[in-house]
């Protein structure tokens, strides 16, 4: 897995980001069924992601990844650990 | 299509001379295999733009040169773990019925995420060919993929599509023959790292020995599966202590040394293999802008207006159903009545031409005339489900779903409802958790299907021409809101437990072909046609019968005793008064008014008379029969000569109020499925308990609605 680079420190979780946020994953965390199907839709540790925007009543969140749109709910986006590029 | 006449040059050949093949189409969700799949079997299974429009595997055949292939649609999949029933399908189709080759149908504009896949199908041992699809979508991207590079790389061969188009179906059917010809199953093996592969290798001689394990699957994916602790695979290796035992000491001792989920840490290599393929097949030839989807979900699934956005869609599907849909519906309808006019005055009158004319005439006739209305509701249907914006109507509905503890996906099964719950029970088999799948089931019934719309579009444009189209949409947004209720009740009363999550992928907008959304409205046309022909005609024949004749044990006194009342009550009325009157009585002592009058008492609260007490009984076949069945007793009761549109005879009828027809569209939007959809929801629940369940709270809450509305309505006086 992608060691976490020391000159950027804001690890978070995906579900605080904004849209227009850009972030990268550097982990996965939990277990069970809900984190493997994250895995196999494409949300790998070292993928990109875009927050493109939130749902009109709040809930889900949609994300823009290499060659694919997704959409999450926060309280799944929260077992995704990223490191923010920019914003 | 015209692939179908390529078959027929071939049909002189016997078929036992052909070679058989059997090819399995696997891949990603939505990467195009039924539309490949019906480009090269000529078959028209349902294509649309959302993940999991196939649920079922499917079969079809296509003669190519002097071979009979099979090929065999399978539901998409983004993995070949167990997680939920396609999964499990497409796993379990490809291990166990070993087909000769499969076809991983791959989205090119999403390489990585389909490669995933591709290399886990590589693991089974079966040949494979990579059907780059989408090609045509990934040259606007600006990127180029080295396919002879990621031939080498997978050393499985892979061939260029664009199913939408049948494009470069020819060359994967050379390809599907070639591979056959020439067998060579060559192992790519990913490299799982030291610790796994030391694990790996241990495993396989204890795979080897087992029976059961060794004859079904790859030694090596057995290995790797147990290690991944696959419920399936683990379940069949039980028997076997010492197995289980190396696995489970095995994957201890990998997850303490790697701190990760062996699971996890598998998918991770895989990713990783999958990774360093497209760094080096993939290029990026220019940046494309910002994409038409992108720009159009700005709009459209936009934070303030996407809801709006959404709601004023439906409007315009209904508004437009109902008010395109008039100007056909009225030619047909006079269409019917010139028929039956003309029928009358050359048949000799009797049983017979009343059969003809005012039983079938006025009862699949009566039916037929919405056809047009039903084809506009299914154009809507096939535009929602083509370009790709049910599954934003998911993405903007889940915060509602989730609120009553289901799932923005069980939102797309609903819409489907709107054309016919049928496929709309099928379609909850997208659903990963069995209870949400359960509850989904249950209320799709109460969504207004293609058959109810008749009802609404009689009723609204007689008794609400002005306000025709918004008093359907009214019914419908209550419809949902009604499952709704219904699906919170059930969550918290019965199908409690935790949510699922709600992980969807939102495909990008895509245009409609012209071929598919004619084939959707098509396959309508016919479906609705038949249903005229068969269940329909024969409720009408029934209905006529029971509407003519009184029951045997009354017919003596009866025949005799209506002619005299009448012409006591009405002997110096108009001749046409009495025959009017006698008309009427004569339905009113027929076997139809005596079982009317037999449920009259539970029905009078909520508005109806005997008359539509009928009506509602026959539409326990189909809903259509409500109609059919008002047009063949309201055309019994007319004596005119000239034949009347149902529309008017209710209209004249005096019990009939504006209040009564609304009561009447929201009984039948409730009350009990037809015959096709409990038989579907029976079988795709398994369960008789819940079939009747359905049918009974249907019904309950049915009378229960209209009852409050209908005394409400009496109250406020609003008739
Ligand atoms: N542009 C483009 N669109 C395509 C192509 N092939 C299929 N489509 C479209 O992609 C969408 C999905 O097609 P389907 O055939 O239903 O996909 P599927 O793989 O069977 O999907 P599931 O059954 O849900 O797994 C439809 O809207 C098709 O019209 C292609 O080569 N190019
Ligand atoms: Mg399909």
């Amino acid at each position: 897995m992608d060691k976490q680079e020391s000159h950027n420190n804001t690890t978070l979780k995906l579900s605080e980001l904004k849209p227009g946020d850009r972030c990268k994953v550097l982990k996965i965390s939990g277990k069970g069924s809900i984190i493997r199907r994250i895995f196999d839709i494409g949300v790998r540790s070292g993928a990109e992601i875009l927050v493109e925007r939130v749902a009109p009543l709040g809930d889900p969140v949609e994300f823009k990844l290499e060659g694919f749109h997704l959409s999450l709910r926060k309280e799944e986006a929260e077992n995704i650990i990223v490191e923010v590029i920019s914003s | 299509m015209n692939l179908k006449a390529n078959n027929k040059s071939n049909t002189d050949k016997k078929d036992s001379e052909r070679k058989k093949i059997v090819v399995a189409v696997a891949g990603n969700p939505n990467s195009g295999k039924t539309t490949l799949f019906n480009g090269i079997t000529g078959s028209s299974q349902r294509v649309g733009n959302y993940p999991g429009v196939t649920v079922e595997k499917k079969t079809g055949h296509r003669i190519y040169k002097n071979y009979n292939i099979t090929f065999v649609d399978l539901p998409g999949t983004y993995s070949l773990s167990a997680y939920s029933l396609e999964e499990m399908v497409a796993r379990d189709y490809i291990l166990s019925e070993k087909p000769d080759v499969v076809v991983d149908v791959i989205d090119s504009s999403n390489l990585e995420r389909n490669l995933y896949l591709a290399s886990q199908i590589l693991e089974l041992d079966v040949p494979m060919i990579m059907a780059l699809n989408m090609t045509d979508e990934v040259r606007k991207l600006g990127i180029r993929i080295d396919i002879e590079l990621l031939t080498q790389l997978l050393a499985s061969p892979a061939v260029e599509t664009v199913a939408s188009r049948e494009i470069g179906l020819t060359d994967l059917l050379d390809t599907i023959i070639e591979v056959v010809e020439n067998s060579t199953v060559t192992n790519v093996n990913i490299n799982y790292g030291e610790e796994m592969e030391k694990a790996i290798t241990e495993l396989i001689p204890l795979i080897e020995k087992n029976e059961v394990l060794s004859k079904k699957y790859p030694s090596r994916w057995t290995a790797l599966k147990l290690l991944e602790n696959d419920p399936e695979i683990t379940r069949m290796a039980e028997e076997d202590s010492q197995i289980v035992e190396l696995a489970d000491n095995q994957r201890k001792r990998i997850e303490k040394r790697l701190g990760d989920d062996t699971e996890l840490y598998i998918a991770d290599r895989r990713y990783g293999f999958v990774n360093g393929i497209c760094k080096e097949t993939v290029q990026t030839v220019h940046k494309s802008r910002k994409d038409v989807t992108e720009k159009i979900d700005t709009v459209l699934a936009n934070r303030v207006l996407g809801l709006p956005i959404f709601l004023f869609m439906m409007w315009a599907t209904f508004q437009l159903t109902f008010t395109l849909g008039v100007y056909p519906m009225d030619w047909l309808d006079a269409g019917f009545g010139y028929l039956g006019d003309f029928l009358s005055s050359v048949m000799p009158e009797g049983h017979f031409q009343s059969l003809i004319v005012d039983g079938i005439i006025g009862g699949v006739g009566g039916v037929l005339i919405f056809l047009p209305n039903i084809l506009l509701l299914f154009l809507a249907i096939a535009f929602l489900e083509d370009t790709g914006y049910m599954a934003r109507a998911a993405f903007i509905m889940d915060k509602v779903m989730h609120s009553i503890g289901l799932h923005g996906k069980s939102f797309m099964p609903m819409l489907i409802g709107f054309g016919c719950s049928v496929p709309a029970i099928m379609a909850t088999r997208g659903l990963e958790n069995e209870k949400d799948r359960l509850t989904t089931m249950l209320i799709i019934p109460l969504m207004s299907c293609g058959a109810k719309l008749p009802v609404y579009v009689l009723l609204a444009g007689a008794f609400f021409p002005e306000q025709a189209g918004n008093i359907i949409f009214l019914i419908y947004i209550f419809g949902i809101l009604l499952a709704i209720f219904v699906a919170m009740l059930l969550k918290k009363f019965y199908f409690h437990g935790p949510g699922t999550p709600f992980v969807m992928e939102l495909p990008p907008y895509r245009v409609p072909t012209l071929k598919s959304v004619l084939l959707h409205m098509w396959r309508r046309a016919v479906m609705y046609l038949q249903k005229a022909g068969t269940i329909i005609l024969a409720a009408s024949v029934v209905v006529w019968f029971i509407t003519t004749f009184p029951p045997p044990w009354a017919s003596s006194q009866n025949e005799n005793a209506i002619p005299t009342q009448g012409n006591m009550i009405s002997e110096n009325v108009e001749q046409a008064d009495i025959e009017l009157q006698t008309a009427s009585d004569k339905i009113s002592n027929s076997m139809a008014g005596h079982l009317g009058r037999f449920i009259e008492p539970v029905i009078k609260p909520i508005g109806f008379d005997w008359k539509t007490g009928i009506a509602l009984i026959t539409g326990f076949a189909a809903k259509e029969v409500v109609v059919s069945t008002l047009g063949t007793v309201y055309a019994l009761g007319e004596t005119d000569e000239e034949s009347v549109e149902l529309k008017d005879a209710l209209k004249r009828d005096p019990h009939f109020t504006p209040l009564v027809a609304f009561c009447l569209m929201i009984f039948t939007l409730i009350y009990v499925p037809c015959m096709a959809a409990m038989a579907v929801l029976y079988r795709e629940s398994g369960s008789m308990k819940w079939t009747w369940f359905t049918i009974g709270y249907t019904t309950l809450l049915a009378w229960i609605v209209t009852f409050i509305i209908y005394q409400g309505g009496m109250l406020l006086n609003v008739s």
